[in-house]
């Protein structure tokens, strides 16, 4: 579980982040949305401290983050454009992976390495992989770990369809689990209807963060991406 | 600790530039050693490799680097590492690489060609010379915002340190020369880590000429005991400072 | 017996008739001083081993002091030892220890006055003032002989060898240290100084002022505070002496200063901070000389004219030729220059490219020494590169026209 306080962040002239508060379960699939520049990565990266806030904190199972880096083994997260050192082999980076993250072999969750069919090319250097291999890579390497949280940063941006529905597939296979999971984009994307809340970002401020259901009542829309449009439409109308 | 530096070498190792800039210091040492009769002037061509394109090699290299590995270091960012530990991990890898690069290139002949004191010294000097610049290349990278304005930075540090420094000491020393300047210049060249460094190798090999001017200043300064411990140490601080700096920015900086 | 023997040959003597009086502790004659009272002319004087405290001992005929195993003539710290006077007289075999030390007189172990044909071999001299002290003598030999100084202050020590107003001496195979200068020389003339050695003397390994005619062989000057001081004189000859490690604020391999008519052949000048310094010096050929690793090889003042370098082998010195002004009346030729970096297309081992040996830093450090830090910098060599291409500080005719390809063969 994951609790969003107060979170502000600027950068120079753009306020990223503008008070953000939230508050996320186990087993919720929340799909983050909002049109670019909304402030969905910078909330990523600030979940990941990969981005200091101005104010605010970010409590991950209860406890606030800081400078200590242990809450990270918990998560896992696909960016949106990995890209790995050139003369890295495939195998060589999750050996490596697993040796930072001191993790037993036992403990790997190579469910996707497998379904995406990576160890057949384990002998690849990096720099020789497509985009979508190379998305296949991060997708499989944010599962690899067997974490609570996974944050996933416009995941099938690059994939194809077949890889597409396998990723969809697993994620669908997690959050069973009773895990968090975490999904931007900026479009309205096949993976919503994964999606038990939504949480919608404009201009760095959370507009709404509501479930399902509540969402398909307030619209009166049945599929997910029309209430959602409605809500953006309505949304507009008032701005 | 240094697991990730394991990782961050064995991917420069195998990279082309690394290959290419041992290759290119190997070729020109053993072609110099060859081709000069005496070793005195190899020596002094090995020189100006070891104080300009040593330290230009190692800005330039370690910012691209840098710049390549944004990602990648984002990755090991959402990894539960410090960002502490990352930095020096990847400051580790690029170092030791431009290290062996260094020692196979020209470390290996001089100790085949000339093992004297000059050599040594030398070889000491392109040592502590990349460890300094490749520190002094990853706070430009941290500090600087895009790759173009990196590569920019570093390039005017490099034109800095190795031309525009000692023009305005030159400068200075003739603005002030009818005055004592001697520990001033000592205290000068102590700013300027190539500049000591040349110093150092100078007293192996123009100690008669050093002599003549300073008397035994600069000789009992720094080819005693302490002297040593005093330009290791200056060089020391010129790899620690920017380095803890450069820590200190990215412990603080929105990727 | 036998290097005695040796000895009465070269001296020529007539001393072989004479009586041997034999001084020993537990003998008749148990002192020196009496047994030189006693000796006449052409007798032997042997001193068997011990430790002799005897003041000042004079000797003013000729007879022949023999030391047996080293015998000690200690001055207790406030004596001239021996004082030699008239000819023939040898002194052989013994040491010299703690002679006095005054700052009126030039007192020394050993002092010789008015004297001709002296032979001092052999012997040791310890911790004194003045080593050997010659004055107004003629025809003599001082050989073989070790003097060691205690490295004082240029005031507190005198010279190792000291030669006051000889002609025809032999100085050859001493080995003097830390005394002022090593081996001092005034108003010496017709004098043949060879295979000494001069080292770690406070001031110069060798100075001599106002003495012609003399000739240097083989000798080694190393370490000395600075130097050899060669001065005010004619038709000398320095051939393969050996100058190393002369450094310091004011060093030389060798000092040239009003000399003319000279010869500089055949010597190594290694590691000094500068290899020949001369001024106001003419005609002096100075050829086939190695200098290697010196701070300045040469330093030539705008005072000399009409010196030729002729075959030199230039090494790895931080600067070849320095001088104070831009005119230039001294030949350069044929000498190999490492920082040559022209070519030679006919294959004539010498270069097509006349070579400037004054490089545009040293005119640099010539009018700001403190600029020497920034030796073998970027901007130093950049510098020295624009220079080359548009000669204006250095001195254009300050060039060797025939510069070599390979070393000379030396």
């Amino acid at each position: 579980m994951m609790r969003i306080e107060n979170l502000k962040k600027r950068f120079k002239k753009l306020q990223a982040l503008d008070n953000i508060n939230a508050m996320f379960d186990n087993g919720q699939v929340i799909s983050l949305i909002g049109p670019n520049g909304s402030g969905k990565t910078t909330l990523i990266k600030s979940i990941l401290g990969m981005v200091k806030a101005d104010e605010g904190n970010i409590f991950v199972n209860g406890n606030p983050i800081n400078d200590d880096p242990s809450y990270r083994s918990r998560i896992g997260y696909m960016p949106q454009i990995g890209r790995y050192p050139d003369n890295m082999k495939i195998g060589h980076l999750f050996r490596m992976m697993k040796d930072i993250r001191k993790m037993p072999e036992a403990g790997v969750d190579t469910d996707m390495l497998i379904r995406f069919d990576l160890m057949s090319i384990f002998e690849k250097p990096m720099r020789t992989l497509s985009g979508g291999t190379r998305q296949k890579v991060s997708a499989a390497l944010a599962f690899y770990f067997n974490p609570d949280i996974l944050i996933l940063d416009e995941p099938t941006a690059g994939l194809d369809p077949v890889s597409s529905e396998i990723l969809k597939e697993k994620i669908m296979l997690e959050k069973m689990k009773n895990k968090l999971i975490l999904i931007t984009s900026h479009i309205l994307s096949d993976l919503d209807e994964l999606a038990t809340d939504v949480m919608y970002l404009q201009e760095g401020k959370m507009i709404f963060l509501k479930d399902i259901d509540t969402l398909r009542c307030e619209t009166g829309e049945d599929k997910l991406g029309k209430a959602i449009a409605r809500v953006m439409q309505r949304n507009t109308s008032l701005g | 600790m240094f697991k990730l530096t394991r990782y961050v070498l064995y991917d420069i190792l195998r990279s082309k530039v690394v290959i290419a800039y041992t290759l290119f210091l190997f070729a020109v040492s053993i072609g110099l050693f060859q081709l000069e009769e005496n070793q005195s002037k190899a020596i002094l061509s090995l020189l100006n490799i070891v104080l300009i394109v040593v330290p230009l090699i190692s800005l330039i290299f370690t910012t691209i680097h840098y710049y390549n590995s944004y990602e990648f270091i984002e990755l090991m960012l959402s990894q539960p590492l410090s960002r502490t530990r990352i930095l020096l991990s990847e400051y580790g890898g690029v170092a030791l690489s431009l290290i062996s690069s260094f020692m196979i290139g020209v470390g290996f002949p001089v100790l085949i060609y000339t093992f004297d004191a000059t050599g040594l010294a030398l070889l000491f000097t392109g040592i502590a010379l990349t460890l300094a610049f490749t520190s002094i290349a990853f706070l430009a990278s941290v500090k600087s915002r895009d790759k173009a304005r990196g590569i920019g930075s570093a390039l005017l540090l490099w034109f800095y340190f190795s031309l525009i420094y000692d023009g305005l000491v030159l400068l200075i020393l003739f603005s002030f020369s009818d005055y004592p300047m001697e520990k001033f210049t000592l205290f000068l060249s102590a700013l300027n880590p190539i500049d000591l460094g040349r110093i150092f190798i100078m007293l192996k090999m123009d100690v008669g000429a050093l002599m003549g001017y300073t008397g035994a200043l600069y000789k009992d300064f720094f080819g005693s005991g302490a002297g040593i411990i005093f330009t290791a140490g200056i060089m020391l601080l010129w790899v620690v400072i920017p380095l803890l700096l450069a820590v200190r920015v990215f412990r603080k900086k929105d990727l | 017996m036998r290097p005695l023997l040796a000895i009465l040959c070269l001296l020529n003597v007539t001393y072989v008739s004479g009586n041997t009086i034999i001084i020993g502790k537990n003998r008749p004659v148990n002192t020196l001083r009496q047994a030189i009272s006693m000796a006449k002319a052409g007798d032997t004087v042997l001193l068997q081993r011990g430790t002799y405290k005897e003041g000042n001992i004079i000797i003013d005929k000729s007879i022949h002091l023999i030391g047996v195993d080293e015998p000690i003539l200690d001055g207790d710290h406030k004596n001239e030892i021996l004082t030699l006077t008239g000819t023939n007289i040898s002194i052989r075999g013994i040491h010299f220890a703690n002679a006095g030390y005054s700052s009126m007189n030039d007192f020394a172990a050993l002092k010789i006055i008015d004297a001709t044909n002296i032979l001092i071999e052999n012997n040791t001299i310890t911790n004194a003032f003045f080593g050997i002290h010659i004055a107004n003598s003629t025809n003599s030999i001082v050989r073989n002989n070790t003097i060691i100084g205690t490295n004082k202050t240029e005031h507190l020590s005198g010279n190792g060898i000291h030669l006051w107003k000889c002609s025809d001496m032999l100085i050859a195979s001493n080995k003097i240290s830390g005394h002022r200068d090593g081996i001092y020389l005034e108003f010496v003339s017709k004098s043949i100084i060879e295979n000494n050695k001069s080292l770690k003397n406070v001031r110069y390994g060798l100075h001599f002022m106002f003495s012609h005619d003399d000739t240097y062989l083989g000798n080694s000057f190393e370490n000395n505070g600075a130097g050899v001081a060669v001065m005010y004189s004619k038709h000398v000859r320095m051939e393969n002496n050996l100058f190393d490690k002369n450094w310091g604020a004011s060093a030389y391999g060798i000092l040239l200063k009003d000399i003319s008519d000279s010869h500089i052949l055949h010597n190594r000048f290694i590691q000094n901070t500068v290899g020949i310094y001369m001024e106001g010096s003419s005609r002096i050929g100075i050829g086939k000389n190695i200098f290697q690793a010196n701070g300045w090889a040469l330093k030539v003042q705008a005072s000399c004219d009409d010196n030729t370098f002729y075959q030199n082998n230039f090494y790895g010195n931080s600067f070849d030729v320095a001088t104070n002004g831009t005119m230039v009346l001294n030949r350069f030729n044929n000498n190999y220059w490492d920082k040559y970096e022209g070519y030679d297309m006919n294959r004539d081992g010498i270069g097509d490219v006349p070579y400037h040996p004054v490089s545009m830093y040293a005119v640099v450090v010539e009018q700001n020494p403190t600029t020497l830090v920034l030796m073998r910098s970027f901007i130093v060599s950049l510098l020295d590169k624009a220079e080359k291409a548009i000669p204006g500080l250095t001195p254009e005719n300050l060039v060797d026209n025939n510069p070599m390809i390979k070393p000379n063969k030396l």
